[in-house]
């Protein structure tokens, strides 16, 4: 097993763990938690193959920067709209967020 | 224009006018109604008056007018209509507008109280205008479609009381009959127009004088028979002078008109015209036509009872004369024929429509409605009652049976000396027509005066009838005098007054006619020339004859009739003359009856077979697969399939439904497990 594909390892269970969150958990701060694991799996990805796929100079590492600044803006959006959930609904179950089921 | 084009053209289209006012607004004027026509008819008269005097201007030579204006053209060939007036078109219209005037003059009587008095006096204008149209005519095609036209007129004329069975069945008769010669008439014409390439008369003279049947005469032989065979349908020549007797049906004045001087003439007209193509084998068929036609029809004349039958085989007689003067080359006699008997036969029907309106007025007066009027045997006596239609009925007797000063002598006579003449050069069977012509005169002479005699003479049959009977209004009887005066030989003889000499006006007028295909004119001439004196003597023996032993039997009644008859029975002759030969009877058994059982065997395939068996088995069928197939359709089409679609979509719509649940997460999970599906399928690759 050379280095790349450890990475690669590391990367596919993060990302394995980040679906299983979103899929399985009820509360959703989980499933955001899941989201970050899964953007976090891409990080590592990128910089791994920045390491060792042949690209050129620091293009994965740019895009790791973008994707966390964004990760970053994404989970402030988030966070907002699960207050707002929470306030309407006064749980953070998604399950209970069903009120436009026809 | 100049002015003879435009008198033609009037003279042509004025009883159209007529015809037009009486079928439009006849109603208009009512009983007074015959004015318009009667007004038409006179300035009819006074155009041909018009042409008739410019016979008398000895400078005129050739025709008068003879015009022709394009009709159609389709490139190939062009059709052209025209007129073309010679002496023998002045004479023929004069005599067409005078008989057709003074029948119109006499109809106000005879017709009067008729519920459909005008539409009467329009279907004799619409007579008048084709008549006029064959006389004027210039080509076959013209004289055909006139032709046409009066037998339509004819037709609608012997059908006017259609009320009556036997009306309606002789108009059909007379039509159908017809059709016959017509038929025959329109193929002669098609033959000689594709070798000569024109219907006109004058063209195809003058092409059979330039030898456009040379070597080939035989074809113009068979094309003039052909042509001939109209005149033998119209002009009721045997065999197919069947319709005729029939046609008496029809009101008396139009029997007069029509059936007698006119329309049954225009077959010999016609003749006239054709004569100088007609080959000389074609004229032999004219001429043996003739002969069995006149003595055929003078023999049954002599048992019929009717008057009005009498005096139409009486015509049919006459009319073969003509027809047999042609046919031997007299064709100055064959038209002097047709002229003479147009004036004595119109007298004739109408002095026998004078005594049937005598007749009928006096049954009605009984309140016999039974009583035939018409019927010979219920007259008698007459003479006292009826002082002028006796006068005028007796000269046009005299005339028809060829005695001396009446004008019938002439014509006969001048027929006669031509079978003579005919018979003088040929020989042989040819004797048939001199025994013809002059035993068809004996017998007409017998017949004529068997009339006179049981209508006018001796004493009443049944003095209850004679009792009311008056003689007819004055517009009958000025008619009966006028024809009767024109029956007189010096009419036609002036400035000759000699009565034994028929060389007049008339002769010089029409001439010797002129031949093209191969008939020598002058020989036949100069042969009737010789053949006269013979001709007059035993003409004049005949009729005496037949005045003779007509005044034996029924004037003096020296003779039993009865005891006669029976004996002549014992051998049939009686009933042969009685059953008209028993052509009727042929023609019902060999045609009519075949014709009706085909007819009937047709309807019955058709119907019974065809039409029952087969097109409702078809139906039959149909509605069996149809049901069929519409059980198949609902039960089967539409109940599984179509309907399993519905039920298929519902159950399916109703099991996916339950995956729809709003949850989100389940959506991923279906998505990765599909993802991962995907995935593996495709690392197989």
């Amino acid at each position: 097993m050379n280095l790349l594909e450890s990475y690669l390892v590391i990367s596919s269970i993060l990302f394995s763990l980040g679906i299983f969150g979103i899929v399985t958990r009820r509360n959703a701060i989980a499933i955001l938690m899941g989201i970050e694991l899964i953007l976090n799996s891409a990080n590592i990805n990128f910089v791994a193959f920045n390491r060792f796929g042949g690209m050129h100079k620091l293009d994965g590492h740019i895009f790791t920067i973008f994707v966390i600044v964004l990760a970053a803006a994404e989970a402030a959006v988030a966070l907002a709209i699960i207050i707002n959930l929470f306030k309407n609904a006064g749980s953070v179950d998604v399950d209970e967020a069903n009120t436009l089921k026809g | 224009m100049d002015n003879s084009t435009l008198f033609a053209l009037l003279i042509l289209f004025l009883p159209f006018t007529a015809f037009l006012y009486q079928l439009f607004f006849g109603k208009k004027l009512g009983a007074q109604t015959h004015l318009v026509s009667l007004g038409i008819m006179g300035i009819v008269l006074a155009l041909s008056l018009g042409f008739f005097f410019q016979l008398f201007n000895h400078d005129l030579t050739g025709p008068i007018l003879d015009v022709s204006g394009e009709w159609f053209s389709t490139g190939a060939f062009t059709l052209e209509l025209g007129f073309y007036i010679d002496k023998v078109t002045i004479i023929m219209l004069m005599v067409v507008s005078l008989i057709s005037f003074l029948v119109h003059l006499y109809s106000t009587a005879y017709m009067k109280d008729d519920p459909r008095y005008s539409r009467y006096f329009a279907f004799l204008g619409l007579f008048t205008f084709s008549m006029n149209g064959i006389i004027l005519s210039n080509s076959l095609i013209m004289m055909y479609l006139f032709w046409e036209l009066v037998g339509l007129s004819s037709y609608l004329l012997i059908g006017f009381w259609f009320e009556k069975n036997s009306a309606a069945n002789a108009c059909k008769k007379a039509f159908l009959t017809n059709r016959v010669g017509d038929i025959g008439m329109f193929i002669g014409m098609l033959l000689i127009f594709f070798t000569v390439g024109t219907f006109s008369i004058n063209g195809i003279t003058g092409a059979v004088t330039n030898g456009a049947f040379e070597g080939n005469m035989q074809l113009l032989s068979i094309a003039g028979v052909l042509v001939f065979m109209g005149a033998v349908g119209k002009s009721a020549q045997f065999p197919l002078h069947i319709w005729l007797p029939d046609a008496m049906e029809g009101p008396t004045p139009v029997s007069a008109l029509i059936h007698a001087a006119t329309m049954v003439a225009a077959g010999v007209y016609m003749t006239v015209r054709i004569f100088p193509f007609l080959t000389p084998d074609a004229l032999q068929v004219v001429a043996v036509i003739g002969g069995i036609t006149a003595l055929g029809a003078a023999l049954i004349a002599i048992t019929q009872m009717d008057i009005k039958a009498v005096l139409a085989y009486s015509t049919i007689s006459q009319l073969g004369y003509m027809i047999m003067a042609l046919g031997v080359g007299a064709y100055q006699a064959g038209f002097f024929h047709l002229v003479t008997h147009a004036m004595f036969k119109a007298c004739l029907f109408l002095c026998s429509g004078s005594v049937i309106h005598a007749m009928h007025h006096s049954l009605h007066h009984l309140g016999d409605h039974h009583t035939d009027p018409q019927d010979m045997g219920n007259m008698g006596g007459l003479k006292s009652k009826m002082p002028i239609t006796y006068t005028a009925m007796l000269i046009a007797t005299l005339a028809i049976s060829g005695v001396p000063f009446f004008s019938g002598f002439l014509s006969k006579d001048a027929i006669l000396a031509g079978t003579l003449s005919y018979y003088h050069t040929y020989h042989g069977w040819t004797i048939f027509l001199p025994i013809a012509g002059f035993g068809a005169a004996m017998v007409t002479a017998f017949y004529m005066f068997r009339l006179i005699f049981k209508t006018f003479h001796g004493k009443p049959v049944k003095p209850e009838i004679h009792e009311h009977v008056h003689e007819s209004p004055l517009a009958m009887t000025a008619p009966l005098i006028v024809l009767s005066v024109l029956s007189l030989a010096v009419v036609f003889t002036l400035p000759q007054i000699n009565p034994l000499d028929g060389h007049g006006w008339f002769a010089h007028a029409v001439g010797n006619g002129a031949h093209a295909a191969g008939l020598d004119i002058k020989h036949v001439n100069d042969g009737i020339h010789h053949a006269h004196h013979d001709a007059m003597n035993i003409s004049l023996i005949v009729a005496t004859l037949g005045i003779l032993v007509s005044s034996l039997f029924y004037l003096f009644k020296i003779v039993n009739v009865e005891k006669l008859t029976s004996i002549l029975n014992l051998i049939g002759l009686y009933s042969l003359s009685k059953n008209k030969f028993y052509i009727d009877a042929i023609y019902n058994a060999l045609l009519y009856k075949p014709f009706m059982w085909f007819s009937k065997l047709a309807s019955t395939i058709d119907w019974d077979i065809y039409d029952q068996k087969i097109v409702d088995g078809w139906g039959w069928i149909t509605m069996k697969i149809s049901v069929k197939s519409q059980e198949a359709d609902y039960n089967w089409l539409d109940q599984k399939i179509v309907d399993g679609f519905g039920r298929f979509a519902n159950y399916f719509g109703n099991e996916l439904r339950t995956t729809q649940s709003g949850v989100v997460q389940n959506y991923l999970m279906g998505g990765i497990v599909g993802l991962v599906a995907i995935i593996l399928i495709f690392q197989q690759f």
